[in-house]
């Protein structure tokens, strides 16, 4: 299961700056398991956006909006509400909010930071890659992440690696990053999200926070590794 | 202050040079190569840290050896090797060498060079660099107390920073972002990858017009129709012209440095009005330097 935290409200806004009209959406997987996400988080955070001067356009629950097909096919009844949007705030891990933004042209917003992955990507593996850094910054960077996709996880763009082809130094197979999010941005008109100078990362982020510490699914892995721990050790003098 | 800061804030075109660390202990050749041919021909010699991902001897001491020897060098620091950390601590230690020139770079990939498995570190990146010394600069470092204040520096360091950009790469718009952005953090000078087309240098430096620090364009000598061809071919963000190519193939083998030299120099005469510095990196070749320098009717 992939671990997420709430980023706290102000920081949202912050990534909506400049966008009256929004779509919220919520993945109904993992989120649901960490208590990050929901119906409970959907209320809030249309709340939250009409109090910060936000117009809700439509808002939806997907079940597991890692899977790009899922998402296509789910958010098709809502064509008019995203179309009539500006940008797409996700509640979901990493992997969600890279896979709506690549289906739907507007900008996907993380709502959540991905703390930890758990077993696996999501319920359905696919392209989009998170390194569960704790501080998503998906939001400026057109919905790709710099992190996976950047073969130096740079955060204030490309270095003079890019090819040509806009394929990165270190194969000709593997796109330059950067490259895709200058392509993404210009295409949302976004350009100055990249002009945003950017803070070397906080890498104690990546520890796991104590607001994960205290879900039911942590007390319940716990709870299991304390068993194994009642069995008899050997001995090891 | 350094001689590359003073001859640029005096508005003066300057040159500066570059030599690449051994990959041993023999510093003998390369040594006598900056006393030789760049020592009182250009204002500093820039040492590479680990080019191109291939391991060799450390910038920073090759850097103390130059002043030794009564030459400025430009302390290359790449992002790829060190953690902020390490970053920090070496700019102090730099300082306390006498280095005040340092440039910000991001550094080739370790795939790239001769430690294919080893990890990449990339904690800052250039522009976080940048900031890095911007913060030394101000008495305090990157770090904080448990209250959050920023600690304290006991002595503080004064850089000359530099950056680089890609004037003729495929993205120029995200560049100048970049660029923008590295100036935002503290650079206080450009140096730019291989130029070899004066008109997309000309278009470049109007669309970095807005960005108030001095540049200086980047010059790599050509040795061969061959070296050029696999520019082209490999390094990103370097084109060399057909016309050139030509010239390099036309060129009898005992004549091509001679031609190298006179093609870095028209790019330098050409380029002269548009900036306010040449970088030259002759890739071992320190000797057609003064050749250089005198067809492209510089003073040192």
């Amino acid at each position: 299961m992939n671990a997420t935290e709430r980023k706290p409200n102000q920081e949202i806004l912050q990534s909506l700056e400049g966008a009256a009209k929004v779509f919220v959406l919520g993945c109904q997987g993992c989120p649901i398991g960490c208590q990050t996400g929901g119906q409970p988080w959907l209320d809030e955070m249309k709340a939250m956006l009409a109090a910060g001067g936000k117009q809700v356009t439509g808002s939806a629950l997907i079940d597991m909006i890692c899977n790009k097909a899922i998402v296509g096919m789910k958010l098709g009844r809502f064509i008019d509400a995203l179309t009539a949007a500006q940008v797409v705030l996700v509640g979901s891990c990493g992997v969600g909010v890279q896979a709506v933004g690549n289906m739907v042209g507007r900008l996907a917003v993380p709502a959540m930071n991905t703390l930890c992955m758990g077993d696996y990507q999501g319920l359905w593996p696919s392209n989009e890659r998170c390194a569960e850094c704790g501080e998503c910054m998906l939001a400026q960077t057109g919905g790709l992440c710099p992190i996976t996709l950047c073969a130096k996880s740079l955060v204030n763009g490309q270095c003079g690696g890019t090819g040509f082809k806009g394929q990165c130094e270190v194969s000709p197979e593997h796109p330059c990053g950067w490259h895709l999010i200058y392509e993404r941005l210009k295409s949302l008109g976004r350009l100055d999200d990249m002009r945003r100078l950017q803070k070397p990362r906080d890498f104690r982020k990546r520890e796991i926070s104590d607001a994960y510490r205290h879900t039911i699914r942590w007390a319940l892995e716990v709870a299991e590794d304390e068993q194994k721990s009642d069995k008899p050790q050997p001995v090891s003098k | 202050m350094s001689q590359l800061q003073q001859r640029l804030a005096a508005g003066q075109f300057v040159v500066t040079g570059e030599i690449g660390p051994p990959k041993g202990t023999n510093v003998g050749p390369v040594l006598h190569e900056a006393e030789h041919y760049l020592k009182g021909r250009v204002v500093a010699v820039n040492v590479t840290d680990i080019q191109t991902a291939v391991m060799r001897t450390g910038s920073m001491a090759m850097c103390k050896m130059l002043i030794d020897r009564g030459i400025e060098p430009v302390f290359q620091m790449v992002c790829r090797d060190r953690n902020r950390l390490a970053l920090q601590s070496d700019l102090l230690s730099a300082a306390i060498l006498g280095i005040e020139n340092v440039l910000s770079l991001t550094g080739d990939h370790v795939v790239m060079g001769d430690h294919r498995d080893a990890k990449p570190v990339y904690d800052l990146d250039s522009v976080g660099l940048l900031q890095a010394m911007t913060r030394l600069e101000s008495g305090t470092d990157m770090g904080c107390d448990f209250k959050g204040n920023p600690n304290q520096l006991d002595g503080v360091p004064k850089f000359f920073k530099g950056c680089c950009t890609t004037p003729c790469g495929p993205d120029p718009e995200a560049q100048v972002i970049k660029l923008e952005k590295k100036a935002a953090a503290g650079a206080q000078f450009v140096q730019t990858q291989a130029v070899y087309d004066p008109p997309v240098f000309e278009k470049f430096m109007k669309r970095i017009e807005h960005v108030k620090i001095p540049v200086l364009v980047g010059i790599v000598a050509l040795k061969s129709a061959g070296m050029a061809k696999y520019m082209n071919r490999a390094v990103p963000g370097v084109q060399v012209p057909e016309a050139l190519i030509k010239e390099l193939t036309a060129a009898p083998k005992e004549n091509l440095k001679k031609v190298s030299a006179q093609i870095a120099a028209r790019l330098v005469r050409q380029m002269r009005p548009m900036c306010q510095g040449a970088h030259l990196m002759t890739l071992g070749w320190d000797d057609i330097v003064p050749d250089i320098i005198e067809q492209a009717g510089l003073k040192a």
